[in-house]
């Protein structure tokens, strides 16, 4: 399957270790990932909505090419739950769903985060149903945001191969010990074939070592995991919780730094293209953010000072880092690929919105609702919403609501 | 766990890092009806030793006692009981 061409690191960057160029889905980027972050055990439910991540890991269980333990079962909601009992016992354990599949398991991943496994999931964002869809948007897992989940977002199939391999780092590191979800949009990232720089076995497998898990299964020292813990201690483990998403923040940079030397790809919770002097901006995630980088090349090339933001790291979300970035700036655009029904803003347009209330100075920000189930953002849309931004940017004007874009009227 | 701990010191994530813990959780002051056998009738048969969902009814040489500290209470041993020796009372305090 590796056929490729040789290359010593990244031509751009320069990492230090030898890499294999291939052309891969999203979808086989995260496959390969996972078999080469040699995980003990893969739960997943096989059918719809899955997708061809565990279809192509099926085939390296039945090629030989790994010695996993594939737990087929019978809905992702048992699925989620052989992970966390695997996990539990110290193995190294990966799954994939998408859609219905993540909503199916929505009451077992706050079970994988509060008994601290840390599984890593790669979720292939597409639209819930009613009416029945299979396309891309973010409708699922912003659907489970407050999950306890580390959630991070790709651009294409390259990052969906290098965040599969961080997240195992970020999520075993005993300062951590919570699930990752890596995220990844459906068709225009799970289905497309890019060219992916792929690390040799060795390499992956010596950056992440082995799981060293502290409180595990074990016949001869038993303990009790997921107990019962009423109003007398419940919030305690909840602190402790939140106290690990809080740390995970500055993990996940850490991960991101060491993975650059090794590869020359660096990545960072929130990562900034053209935001020097940007007056206005846009801020998104996922694949969107490379359409959002090519509207601020065009734009800047007829004079107007736009920049991009995207946010990689989802939740825990990365507040100082944003407000760092985006204090600078008089407006943003947020756009979101997920309605949040009746509330006051979409739920990327909330959060950043409150990580400017309390700061000396606040940019407008305006909030965009699109994408919907795998409807096309084109390079107008974003232009529109970054001329919207700039005019914001002139006068004080706070949009309410989010404004739907690319939606018939 | 010592009652009181904070969220620093307590194990992570609820773990209870000792076995044989739950004896220390007596759960048999939530019974509000108490079995009582009558050893006259009991024959020894142990039929409610074996459905005793707990177990809170420990096997003696002869006949059975119940251990007050579990039982919960729900009256299996007493409907089971061949010989209608165990009856329900109850609980007043």
């Amino acid at each position: 399957m590796l056929r490729g061409v040789p290359l010593k690191g990244n031509y751009d960057a320069g990492g230090e270790q030898m890499s294999r160029i291939s052309g891969l889905t999203g979808d086989e980027a995260v496959a390969l990932a996972a078999k080469q972050c040699d995980i003990d055990v893969l739960a997943a439910y096989p059918i719809t909505p899955q997708t061809i991540i565990v279809e192509r890991f099926g085939e390296f269980v039945a090629n030989g090419e790994v010695d996993t333990e594939f737990v087929c079962v019978e809905s992702e909601h048992s699925a989620l739950s052989a992970c966390i009992g695997a996990s539990l016992t110290g193995a190294r354990v990966f799954t994939a769903t998408s859609s219905q599949g993540l909503a199916l398991m929505h009451e077992v991943l706050f079970m994988a985060s509060g008994m601290r496994c840390p599984i890593v999931m790669a979720v292939v964002n597409r639209a819930l149903s009613s009416p029945i869809n299979i396309h891309g948007d973010h409708s699922d897992m912003m659907a489970s945001r407050d999950c306890g989940w580390i959630q991070i977002y790709a651009e294409n199939p390259q990052e969906a191969y290098d965040l599969t391999i961080q997240a195992f780092k970020i999520s075993e590191d005993p300062e951590v010990q919570l699930p990752s979800s890596v995220n990844l949009d459906g068709f225009i990232i799970s289905h497309s074939m890019e060219r992916v720089e792929i690390l040799e076995d060795a390499a992956v497998r010596s950056f992440l070592g082995k799981r060293k898990a502290a409180l595990i299964i074990d016949t001869g020292r038993p303990m009790t995991f997921g107990a019962l813990a009423l109003p007398d201690y419940y919030s305690e483990f909840k602190r402790q919780q939140e106290e690990a998403a809080r740390r995970s923040i500055a993990k996940v940079a850490q991960v991101g730094e060491e993975f650059g030397t090794l590869t020359g790809r660096r990545y960072q919770p929130v990562q900034a293209y053209m935001m020097e002097d940007a007056e206005a901006a846009i801020a998104c995630m996922g694949s969107v953010a490379g359409t959002a980088r090519a509207v601020v090349n065009s734009m800047r090339s007829r004079g107007h000072k736009v920049g991009a933001v995207k946010i990689q790291l989802y939740r825990p979300f990365p507040r100082e880092q944003l407000r760092e970035l985006l204090s600078p700036v008089k407006a943003i655009a947020v756009f979101t690929r997920a309605v949040s029904f009746g509330a006051p803003n979409s739920a990327l347009s909330s959060d950043i919105k409150s990580t400017f209330y309390d700061a000396p100075s606040r940019p407008t920000v305006i909030d965009f609702v699109g994408g919907l189930g795998g409807r096309d953002v084109t390079l107008t849309d974003i232009e529109q919403m970054l001329i919207k931004a700039l005019e914001s940017a002139k006068r004080v004007h706070v949009e309410a609501a989010a404004s739907f874009v690319g939606v018939r009227e | 766990m010592t009652y009181g701990k904070g969220w620093k010191d307590l194990p992570i994530a609820g773990v209870i890092t000792e076995s044989g813990t739950s004896v220390q959780y007596k759960t048999g002051d939530w019974r509000s009806f108490r079995p009582v056998v009558d050893a006259s009738k009991c024959t020894s048969c142990f039929i409610c030793w074996i459905y005793c969902p707990e177990p809170a009814i420990l096997r003696k040489e002869k006949g059975v006692e119940i251990d007050y500290n579990y039982c919960k209470g729900c009256g299996i041993c007493s409907v089971e009981c061949p010989s209608k020796a165990i009856t329900m009372q109850e609980e007043s305090r």
